[in-house]
């Protein structure tokens, strides 16, 4: 790395509007190292095929992924108030945001869409984590509401997929209020008497599971995902003591009795396709002699998206919650 | 004797002077020049307090806020309240110290409270773990919200504290679920729900019990997504530019009031809340009394609603 590759490259890159190709078409297994060719883990749904550790994946595959044939419809988020505390850390958070547009091609961190899952219509919200750690500001908050009320006035189903490090501080205030806020949303949909599923991820935590991430009426959890409350280092600092095997991962909290049941990512749709037809009283799947399409058995397409080192940055700040 | 803060240092000084001289005084049975001189020192020592709060920043409210002295959620619910009867466990795992609740009287009607209480002594604090709840503690404030329902009591809040503890059988227990869980009970109340933040509103571990119709902040205090320390630490990665953080996350009531989060804030006295318990719980008094007299006459539904539609608009009104 030099200053042209830091800075230079990225800065004209930006400026034609070009994104930078993957530089590195091997990824790394974090688990067991093992380097596995970017298309095959596309195609595997960021799944690595020997070890089957769940690697963070972008909204729009997830969604390609999800519906039947891989169809779906996004629902535009609203607008909102940029940067209404003109915060300023070691960057200037406007341009953060800047970049994380650029960068993901979102204007935010989260992604609401219409589809069919299994023959039965649903609404979808997802984290983006790539966009600010998928942090939870005013814009997310507004969309999250929004994706709610869509599925109030559809009348259907909503599946939520947690993906984020928690509030985003660089908001202040204003984004502790998307608890509430948030919470207000999940309520209406219960009131209308529909079903909530929430699929926590890597990594769920702080403000995001301390509101609508564990407000669901199930909770699934993604293998070896992080979830929890307060950020590991804040607790170990706290206790000083080595934290237990395995805390917070998504295997530990099924035993703790705070998620229903962690479910593979090849195995979400027909989960919650099945669980979601009981709960909206509709027939069993094979009685329906529907022919429906896994979405997952197409081609993945390619997104020329970096992959997700998970790692904490300024730019993915979210808070520790205390 | 009060602990000064690092910023009163000239009004400590003074302090310090007036009493030395007093002492004095005393040994020579009172020189005319002396008590002359107590009363310049005083007058200044007064002029400087005005001075000094006059202008803090939000850093140096941090530390009013978190003051040793500051009157905690105790005191104010000994002074505010007659008959207050303390109702314990989560009926699911503990009992936890760091929440206070049960029912009282406020003016003669009854009420459901609910605090944070920090501990004014060594003892205290280990007992009610700094004011930093369990799930268990709110998982309490849940039940005695959903008795409050059902009961017809209004809910008063008194909130005060770091944030939720960080522990391992915290998050075990379900931490995060346990503050979404409390905070969907505040939603769902059919009966007024008031809340005041004392001293430290921090995080989730505040907003579990302040989604209410009517939010006040005292004077001096804070109510903020992270603590200043925490944010500086991940947002400089130092923890030593606090002041920084405090000043640009907006925590003051000032800051909340003008960004239309809080309907209020409560005065307190010069020098801050600690130079005189007192005055601050009957300003807070006065205040509870206005908003539960604007609330109680609305119906259930109607509190409902408003109050949902209260947090909606937060933050609408800056696009």
């Amino acid at each position: 790395m030099n200053w042209i590759t830091s800075y230079v490259r990225p800065r004209l890159n930006s400026m034609l509007g070009r994104r930078e190709m993957p530089e590195n078409l091997w990824i790394k297994c974090p688990e067991t190292g093992e380097m596995v060719f970017h298309r095959e883990l596309e195609e595997n749904q960021w799944v690595i095929p020997a070890s089957g550790y769940h690697m963070k994946i972008s909204a729009k595959d997830r969604l390609k992924h999800f519906f039947d044939d891989g169809e779906f419809e996004i629902v535009t988020n609203p607008a909102v108030a940029v940067d209404p505390l003109r915060f300023r850390d070691q960057k200037k958070y406007a341009d953060r945001l800047r970049e994380n547009k650029q960068k993901t091609g979102l204007d935010d961190s989260i992604v609401n869409a219409l589809g069919s899952l299994e023959g039965l219509p649903i609404v979808t919200c997802l984290h983006d984590f790539s966009f600010m750690g998928g942090s939870l500001g005013i814009a997310a908050g507004e969309a999250i509401i929004k994706g709610f009320e869509t599925a109030v006035e559809k009348k259907r189903p909503m599946v939520l997929f947690a993906a984020s490090g928690g509030a985003r501080m660089q908001e202040g205030i204003l984004s502790l209020m998307q608890l509430p806020r948030t919470t207000v949303a999940v309520e209406m949909l219960k009131e209308a008497g529909l079903p909530y599923i929430v699929v926590l991820t890597n990594p769920t935590t702080g403000g995001v599971s301390a509101s609508y991430a564990m407000l669901g009426d199930i909770h699934i959890a993604e293998p070896g995902a992080v979830i929890g409350f307060a950020g590991a280092r804040v607790i170990e600092q706290t206790i000083r003591e080595k934290l237990p095997e395995g805390f917070q991962r998504s295997e530990y909290l099924l035993d703790h009795g705070m998620v229903d049941m962690v479910v593979h990512r090849h195995e979400l749709r027909p989960t919650i396709g099945r669980l979601l037809r009981m709960m909206m009283k509709q027939p069993a799947l094979a009685d329906t002699g529907a022919d429906v399409k896994p979405a997952n058995t197409l081609p993945a397409p390619s997104t020329g998206a970096d992959p997700v080192t998970g790692e904490t940055t300024p730019e993915t700040a979210t808070e520790p919650a205390q | 004797m009060y602990s000064y803060l690092d910023f009163e240092k000239p009004i400590a000084d003074l302090d310090g002077q007036i009493m030395e001289l007093k002492k004095l005084s005393e040994g020579e049975n009172g020189g005319v020049d002396v008590a002359e001189e107590i009363a310049r020192l005083e007058r200044r020592s007064a002029e400087a307090l005005v001075e000094v709060y006059r202008k803090l920043t939000p850093w140096q409210k941090a530390q009013v806020a978190r003051h040793p002295d500051r009157p905690h959620c105790s005191r104010y619910v000994e002074a505010l309240f007659t008959e207050f009867t303390p109702l314990a466990g989560d009926r699911k795992f503990a009992e936890d110290h760091a929440v206070i609740a049960g029912f009282a009287r406020f003016n003669g009607e009854p009420v459901a409270v609910i605090g944070q209480e920090k501990g004014s002594d060594t003892k205290a604090r280990l007992k009610h773990n700094f004011g930093m709840a369990r799930p268990e503690g709110y998982r309490k404030a849940v039940r005695i919200m959903e008795l409050a329902n059902r009961f017809a009591m209004p809910v008063i809040t008194l909130v005060d504290t770091a944030g939720a503890y960080p522990g391992v059988g915290a998050e075990e227990r379900g931490q995060a679920e346990a503050i979404a869980r409390s905070t969907e009970a505040c939603l769902n109340l059919e009966v007024p729900i008031v809340s005041v933040v004392i001293g430290e509103g921090g995080s989730g571990g505040a907003i579990a019990i302040a989604t209410a119709n009517r939010v006040f902040m005292l004077e001096h205090s804070i109510y903020s997504v992270i603590s200043p320390e925490g944010g500086a630490s991940i947002l400089w990665r130092d923890a030593a530019r606090a002041k920084d953080a405090a000043t640009a996350m907006k925590i003051t009531a000032q800051d909340l009031q003008d960004l239309k989060i809080i309907d209020g804030i409560i005065p307190e006295p010069l020098g801050g809340a600690h130079r005189d318990h007192d005055a601050v719980i009957m300003e807070t008094s006065k205040t509870l009394k206005q908003a539960l007299d604007e609330l109680s006459p609305i119906d259930g539904l109607t509190l409902k609603k408003d109050r949902r539609e209260k947090f909606l608009a937060i933050g609408r009104h800056l696009n």
